[in-house]
C-alpha cells in the first residue's frame, strides 16, 4: 500500500480487501501476485480481442485455440452475448459438435 | 447520503491506538486488531485530519502544498478510509451487527479431578475467604465413570473439531494419579475411534511427582503447569502445606526431575503474584537459572480488596515496573532471535500477531466447559461445583445449551458497555469472568479495576511487537498458526 505497511497477519487480510478496490488489474496469464486481485482479460468484456479475433485481425494471437474458447465463453464464463442464446433463441447450435476440436465446423451458424 | 454531502464532509479519524517503537509510527486498529506501520504520506494525512476539518478537495490540496503528488494523496485517502484508519462524515455510518456465538463447538474440558489439595496455599480461590465452589455432598475424587462420560460428552459436543483437549485439574490432580492415567488412556482409544486426536495439559503442585509419574505424563505428552512462586522464601510464604511448612524443598527436587525426564511436551511454571510476593525479576532469574524452567508466567491473585494479600495500587506498579524491565529482555532476546522465557510477552505477542479481535474475553463457556467431581458442568474450572455458571450435568441431560447460549448472549463484548470506548478490547474484551464476580459479585461486569493495567500492557507489547517487526521479522514466524 502506498499510505502504510502491513504488520501482523490481520493487517494482511484487510490489505487485500483494500487492493481489490485500489489495485492494478492483471492479464489472464499472470495469476495475481499478493495483494494483486486477479481479473480475467482477454475477453471481450476488456475491449481486447474475444475468442473471434486478435489484435492483427487473425487467430494466433489468441490466449488459446480458438475452437476452445468458443466453449468456454458459451459453457463456463457466462457472457452470452458473444454467442447464440442458447437459453431461448438457439437451443441446439451445438448440437451437431460433440468434439470442438474437431467438429467446430458443424457450429451452426445462427442469425440475430 | 447524496455524493454533494460526502465531498463536502469533513474527514474524521475513526478508532486506533498510535503508537511509537523504534522510530516508526505505528497504528493499531480497533475493532478489527490490524497493525500497520505508517508511510509519511500516511502519518501526515492523519495529522491533517486531526488538525482541522477538512473535506477530501481541501485534503488533496493541502497535502499537495505539502508535495505530494495527487494521484498518490487520493490513492492514500481511498486506502486509509478502506482500512477504516478514517472515515468521511458524510458517510452513512452503519456499525455491522455482530451476532453472539450460538451452538460453538466444544474444544476443551476441565477435569476437576479432585476437590482436595495436600498444599493450604493462602490465596487459593478454592479454599479462600473468596471462595465460590460448594463441595458440600461432592465425591472428593472424580470416579471414572464421570471422567468417560465427560470425555463422551467433549467427543460429541466437539462436532467436526479434529483435534480435542482434556486439561487436568484440582485441588491438586495428582492426588488422583489412577483416573488421570484411565482418563488419558479412555480418551486416545474414544478419539480415535471418532477420528479425532487428542491432547493433554495438567495443572499441579508437583509435591507428588515422582518418576513413575513423569514417565507416564512424558509418554502421553502431557503438557504441564506447575505451581511455584519463586525462591524458598517467597514460595514459602503463601504455598505451605496444611501444618504451616513451606512446600518449596520439597518441590524442587522434584520439579528438576521432572524438567529433565519429560521432554515431549511443554512445562512452564506458574507464578502467583500477592502483596508479599511481587519481586517479578528475582522469581524469573530464580525459577529459569536455579530451577531450569524454559517457561515461567505471572499472574496477580484473584483476591477481593480487603484480603490481606491483595494487591493495591502502589504495588501493583511496582509489579508493572518488573513486568516492563522483564518485557524490554524479551525483545533483546528476540531480536537476537532468542526465545525468551517471559510467557506474558509471548501469550500477548501471539495474539497481536494474529490480530484477535475477542467478542469473549476466554473460551470459557464457548469452546471449553469444567467438569466437577460429581460431573456437574460448569464455565471453567474456576466456578466447578458453584451455583455460578452452571451448565448442566453430565449425567442429567448434557449440557444445558440454554444455559450456555443465555450466557454468550449476556456475555459478548456488545453488551459490555464500559468496554465501548476502550482500544484493548480486541484483546481483553472485559477479562475474567471469575474476577469479576470476585470483585463486582457478576460475571458480566467489565474488570474496570485493571483497565489502565491493560490498556499500559498491550501498549507495552505492541512497542514490543512493532520492534521485534521491524529489526527481526522472522522471529513472529514461529507465531504462524498451521
Amino acid at each position: 500500500m502506498n499510505s502504510m505497511r502491513s504488520m501482523n497477519r490481520k493487517a494482511r487480510k484487510v490489505e487485500d480487501t483494500v487492493s481489490s478496490i485500489t489495485g492494478d488489474v492483471q492479464a489472464l496469464q499472470k495469476r495475481g501476485g499478493e495483494g494483486k486481485v486477479y481479473y480475467p482479460m482477454g475477453c471481450t468484456l476488456n475491449f481486447t480481442p474475444g475468442w473471434e479475433v486478435d489484435v492483427s485481425g487473425g487467430t494466433a494471437g489468441l490466449c488459446q485455440p480458438v475452437e476452445r474458447d468458443l466453449f468456454d465463453c458459451y459453457l463456463g464464463c457466462g457472457w452470452p452475448a458473444q454467442v447464440p442464446d442458447h437459453l431461448n433463441n438457439a437451443p441446439d447450435w451445438t448440437d451437431k459438435c460433440a468434439s470442438a476440436a474437431n467438429d467446430w465446423r458443424k457450429v451452426d451458424i445462427v442469425f440475430p | 447520503m447524496s455524493g454533494a454531502t460526502l465531498t463536502e464532509s469533513p474527514y474524521r479519524l475513526r478508532e486506533f491506538h498510535p503508537f511509537e517503537s523504534d522510530g516508526t509510527q505505528f497504528v493499531y486498529l480497533v475493532p478489527s486488531g490490524a497493525i500497520f506501520a505508517l508511510n509519511e504520506i500516511g502519518r501526515e494525512i492523519i495529522d491533517c485530519v486531526r488538525e482541522e476539518d477538512r473535506t477530501r478537495e481541501e485534503m488533496v490540496a493541502t497535502l499537495g502544498r505539502r508535495g505530494y503528488a495527487e494521484r498518490d494523496i487520493e490513492l492514500s485517502l481511498t486506502e486509509l478510509e478502506q482500512s477504516e484508519v478514517i472515515f468521511n462524515s458524510g458517510e452513512n455510518f452503519v456499525e455491522k451487527p455482530q451476532m453472539p456465538a450460538r451452538s460453538f463447538p466444544l474444544q476443551r474440558i476441565v477435569l476437576h479431578v479432585t476437590n482436595q489439595c495436600n498444599l493450604s496455599c493462602g490465596y487459593c480461590y478454592e479454599y479462600s475467604g473468596d471462595k465460590i465452589s460448594q463441595t458440600e455432598g461432592k465425591p472428593k475424587h472424580m470416579d471414572s465413570s464421570v471422567a468417560q462420560a465427560a470425555i463422551d460428552m467433549l467427543i460429541k459436543e466437539s462436532a467436526e473439531r479434529p483435534s480435542v483437549h482434556v486439561t487436568f485439574f484440582g485441588g491438586e490432580t495428582l492426588l488422583n494419579f489412577s483416573l488421570l492415567r484411565q482418563a488419558v488412556d479412555y480418551a486416545k482409544t474414544k478419539t480415535a475411534e471418532a477420528g479425532k486426536t487428542v491432547e493433554f495439559s495438567l495443572t499441579t503442585n508437583a509435591t507428588l511427582l515422582n518418576e513413575q509419574i513423569v514417565d507416564f505424563l512424558a509418554e502421553h505428552r502431557v503438557g504441564i503447569t506447575v505451581s511455584i512462586d519463586g525462591d524458598r522464601e517467597l514460595n514459602d510464604s503463601m504455598r505451605v502445606f496444611h501444618d504451616g511448612r513451606g512446600s518449596y524443598d520439597v518441590i524442587v527436587p522434584k520439579i528438576k526431575m521432572l524438567l529433565a525426564r519429560h521432554r515431549t511436551n511443554s512445562i512452564g511454571a506458574r507464578v502467583t503474584l500477592t502483596a508479599g510476593v511481587s519481586q517479578v525479576r528475582r522469581i524469573y532469574q530464580h525459577l529459569t537459572q536455579e530451577v531450569g524452567f524454559k517457561a515461567v508466567g505471572f499472574s496477580p491473585a484473584t483476591a477481593s480488596p480487603d484480603r490481606l494479600y491483595h494487591i493495591g495500587v502502589e504495588k501493583m506498579s511496582s509489579i508493572l515496573g518488573g513486568f516492563e524491565d522483564l518485557a524490554w529482555e524479551y525483545r533483546d532476546y528476540a531480536v537476537a532471535g532468542r526465545q525468551h522465557g517471559f510467557t506474558n510477552v509471548n501469550d500477548t505477542l501471539k495474539e497481536l500477531h494474529s490480530g484477535i479481535s475477542k467478542a469473549y474475553p476466554c473460551g470459557a463457556g464457548l469452546g471449553l466447559l469444567g467438569v466437577g467431581t460429581a460431573g456437574d458442568l460448569s464455565l471453567c474450572h474456576r466456578f466447578v461445583d458453584s451455583p455460578v455458571g452452571k451448565m448442566g450435568h453430565l449425567q442429567q441431560g448434557g449440557v444445558d445449551h440454554a444455559a450456555r447460549n443465555n450466557f454468550l448472549e449476556t456475555h459478548h463484548l456488545g453488551a459490555r458497555y464500559d468496554c465501548h470506548t476502550c482500544w484493548a478490547r480486541p484483546v481483553c474484551a472485559g477479562g475474567c469472568y471469575h474476577e469479576a464476580f470476585v470483585h463486582y459479585g457478576q460475571t458480566s461486569a467489565a474488570n474496570l479495576h485493571y483497565c489502565d493495567w491493560i490498556r499500559g500492557w498491550n501498549d507495552l507489547c505492541l512497542r514490543i511487537y512493532g520492534e521485534i517487526n521491524l529489526r527481526n521479522p522472522s522471529f513472529l514466524n514461529r507465531f504462524e498458526e498451521n
